[in-house]
């Protein structure tokens, strides 16, 4: 009845478009299981995997680790602490470069093989009858960051500022990109972990009700979720169908086609009463707050190019080269390696990365996917039509490059989301996201 | 490929800026898409006209090519001919000559399209006015008795030397005033005088459903563009003609008469939907769309002494395109409405 009410009326966010073999691609590992994956002998562990103040490290060369343990503190506000993924010893602590191109300082362990846990986790047997200050400060101590690839932390995320009343608990399982499907697992295996979690974060916001936003394309993982909200006899949360579109996993998109509010040019979801969340972050706070642990493992998806694609439970730190390792390895022809999804995500040089908070897949890509050559703007508009911001990124374009910083601003560079669709259907195979992202870069250094 | 390639400990990859995937749909096969929809005017133009309309065709088509080709090479810029923007000039070029343009006409056409309108401003993109219509209104001023030999169409006949120097639907109009030199079914199949591919409504019809199946165009600017024309003709002529029922149909029919006359048909599918000089957004189409249409009503009721007034209106607008462009901006997701500072546009 409650699913029937919230779906009257679709909201249809502006521009989108549907990649093309998305499906395919998806089914690649939407039948995989999660598989835990085994933590190899040596981990690195960067202290900073989230948006805001970097850690500082807790340790030092040659200390012995336990599961668990802290390895980088946090004094700022908007930080999150690293947790050691397994137990062993601190080998060093030395920059290690992560795909954005910046040298973190990061924590390398030998692993132990003992996984013997710190035993200062403590399992909490009634979270639901601690102060929503008492949960957030367990969120916080755990680490837990937005698991979907912005990493920002979730205990901030939760923190409803003073004068701003929260009443929508948006549950984030679109799962947009092409490839990744270790959401769409993750709802499929761990649906009453999702409930639990869901409920939970709803009562630290005061919350009158939790929207979980699936896509059509995932008609088992909406039975999933329906089915566990039915178990537990929830009525607070149902489920949104949203028809497929790309990219409706943005905060903004996501929030119009699930409530039909528009977030204000420059002002966050919390203003018009809504926390979007991410489904893995969801399940790992309920995992938090019931046994304490903190956040030190997450689902990740290895597909495209390699011999068996899987989805894996991974401790954080392992590095991307052994999950693909443990996948077969490489097909011969696989000529890129992208971390995240083929959208947004990061190509790498090397697969000697860890696996961060906030990287959910790495996807090996063929030829085929080769960029063509760029060629000028013939003005078709298709970058405008799909625009989910409404941004003439191709304006955006022609400002960024001819470094004219306050017209692009002025065109409004600074709101766009990086989703990549306007170089996507670009016929002249413009960098039109890139070129918004240099605009992003500029503008807050050379406009006042 | 834009890709670079990285050099990692265990072997090479290729990396470049997100997204990683691509659509399919190229500034080529957009082109491509778009002779093909020429494909039906230009063929009912030679079946109406005969193989001196394919002559013309050719002459233009390699003209076009020829000149993108050379002016890249001397200019030494990035060859694109392959781009096949060059040949969508050189056959819309064609559709706006008259099927007896002598060789050399074609030629300087192709030429004067692609050096002094496209590629002097910079090349496929730049250009602020249609290249086809440009040169068609220069050849216009400096050759207009080979420009307005209009020839009878003798559909079948494929011998195309004798030339019969005839008026077109619109300039007969003017001379005699009504009835209607030729019936509505005439002017919508085509074998009526005029330029070699504007004849047909109906091929360049069949044009404009291929451009909508294939996305490359969207329906604003024609359908606004020729329903402009429609409306105020209908009310031109429905003042002076419909006093009763019958004299309302007769207006209908003079309005469609004009509607379905001259180079309206293909200037407003082909014509005034270049990418590059007609706006972006769909209320921008929509004024474009409307601007052409009123500005041709001016020309053809207004100025007897010229009855074409298709390529000019287009011009007109493609001028307007860049200012058209600055007013429709979208407002933003989430914008709010009517801020004071809004005014300002993209500086």
């Amino acid at each position: 009845m409650f699913s029937a009410v919230a779906a009257a009326r679709e909201y249809r966010f502006p521009g989108g478009f549907h990649p093309r073999g998305c499906e395919q691609a998806k089914a690649l590992t939407s039948s995989a299981p999660l598989t835990p994956f085994a933590p190899s002998d040596r981990l690195i562990l960067p202290l900073s995997q989230h948006i805001g103040a970097p850690g500082e490290p807790l340790v030092a060369k040659g200390d012995p680790l336990a599961v668990g343990q802290v390895i980088a503190s946090i004094k700022a506000y908007v930080s999150a602490p690293v947790h050691s993924s397994v137990s062993g010893t601190v080998i060093d602590i030395a920059p290690c470069m992560l795909p954005s191109g910046v040298a973190v300082p990061s924590v390398i362990v030998q692993n132990d093989y003992e996984d013997r846990w710190d035993p200062s986790i403590t399992a909490d047997d009634s979270p639901e009858s601690r102060t929503p200050a008492r949960l957030r400060e367990r969120i916080r101590e755990g680490g837990l960051v937005g698991m979907g690839g912005a990493a920002f932390p979730t205990a901030v995320k939760l923190n409803v500022p003073e004068g701003h009343a929260v009443d929508t608990l948006l549950v984030n399982g679109v799962e947009c990109e092409p490839y990744l499907t270790c959401d769409h697992r993750s709802m499929l295996e761990r649906a009453d972990e999702l409930i639990d979690g869901a409920t939970l974060t709803r009562v630290i916001l005061g919350a009158k009700r939790v929207i979980f936003g699936i896509e059509t394309n995932k008609p088992d993982a909406i039975k999933s979720v329906r089915d566990a909200i039915q178990r537990r006899n929830i009525p607070e949360c149902t489920v949104a169908e949203l028809p497929v579109r790309y990219p409706q996993g943005g905060e903004k998109q996501l929030i119009y086609a699930a409530t039909g509010r528009k977030v204000p040019i420059g002002s966050l979801p919390v203003s018009i009463g809504v926390v979007v969340l991410n489904v893995a972050t969801t399940i790992q706070v309920s995992v938090t707050l019931r046994t304490g642990k903190p956040f030190i493992e997450r689902a990740f998806t290895v597909t495209g190019r390699v011999r068996e694609p899987r989805n894996l439970v991974v401790r954080l730190g392992t590095l991307v080269s052994d999950l693909v390792d443990a996948c077969g390895g490489l097909q011969p022809d696989a000529v890129k390696l992208v971390l995240g999804g083929p959208m947004m995500g990061v190509a790498l040089s090397r697969l000697q990365i860890p696996v961060t908070k906030g990287s959910s897949g790495v996807i090996a890509l063929g030829a085929e996917d080769d960029i063509p050559d760029e060629s000028p703007c013939i003005h078709c508009g298709r970058c405008t039509r799909v625009c989910p911001m409404k941004l003439q990124t191709t304006m955006i374009d022609m400002y960024v490059r001819k470094r004219r910083y306050e017209a692009a601003k002025a065109a409004g560079v600074m709101n766009c989301i990086e989703c990549g669709a306007c170089a996507y259907v670009c016929p002249a195979k413009r960098q039109l996201t890139q070129m918004c992202r240099v605009g992003k870069r500029m503008v807050p250094l050379l406009v006042k | 490929m834009q890709s670079i390639t990285l050099r990692g400990a265990a072997g090479s990859w290729n990396a470049s800026p997100s997204p990683h995937l691509r659509d399919n749909v190229t500034t080529r096969g957009l082109m491509r898409d778009v002779c093909v929809a020429l494909l039906p005017a230009l063929a009912c133009g030679v079946y109406f006209f005969g193989w001196q309309a394919l002559r013309v065709v050719i002459a233009c088509a390699v003209s076009a090519v020829a000149s993108e080709y050379i002016y890249q090479k001397l200019a030494k810029k990035t060859a694109r001919v392959n781009d096949l923007s060059a040949l969508v000039t050189g056959l819309l070029l064609a559709c706006n000559l008259p099927p007896t343009a002598p060789w050399w006409l074609c030629a300087v056409g192709g030429a004067v399209a692609i050096v002094l309108i496209k590629q002097i401003y910079g090349g496929i993109g730049q250009n602020f006015f249609n290249p086809a219509l440009g040169a068609r209104a220069i050849l216009m001023i400096s050759w207009a008795t080979q420009m307005t030999t209009a020839m009878a169409a003798q559909p079948g006949v494929m011998t195309g030397v004798d030339t019969v120097a005839i008026a077109t639907p619109l300039a007969m109009k003017y001379a005699d005033a009504s009835p209607a030199p030729f019936t509505i079914t005439q002017l919508f199949l085509g074998n009526i005088p005029g330029m070699l591919g504007e004849t047909s409504k109906l091929a360049l019809l069949a044009g404009f459903a291929y451009l909508l199946a294939r996305r490359v165009i969207t329906w604003h600017i024609p359908v606004t563009f020729i329903g402009t024309v429609f409306i105020l003709f209908t009310i031109k002529t429905g003042v002076i003609y419909a006093l009763d029922a019958s004299g309302a149909a007769e207006s209908a029919q003079q309005a469609l008469y004009q509607t379905l006359s001259g180079g309206l048909f293909l200037g407003a599918i082909f014509m005034a939907t270049d990418y590059v000089t007609s706006p972006i957004h769909p209320w921008g189409k929509a004024v474009m769309g409307f601007g052409c249409g009123l500005i041709l009503f001016v020309i053809r009721a207004f100025n007897p002494a010229y009855p074409e007034g298709c390529s000019f209106a287009i011009l007109l607008m493609n001028l307007l395109t860049p200012l058209i462009n600055r007013v429709f901006r979208p407002r933003m997701f989430g914008e709010q409405p009517a801020k004071p500072k809004e005014v300002k546009g993209g500086a």
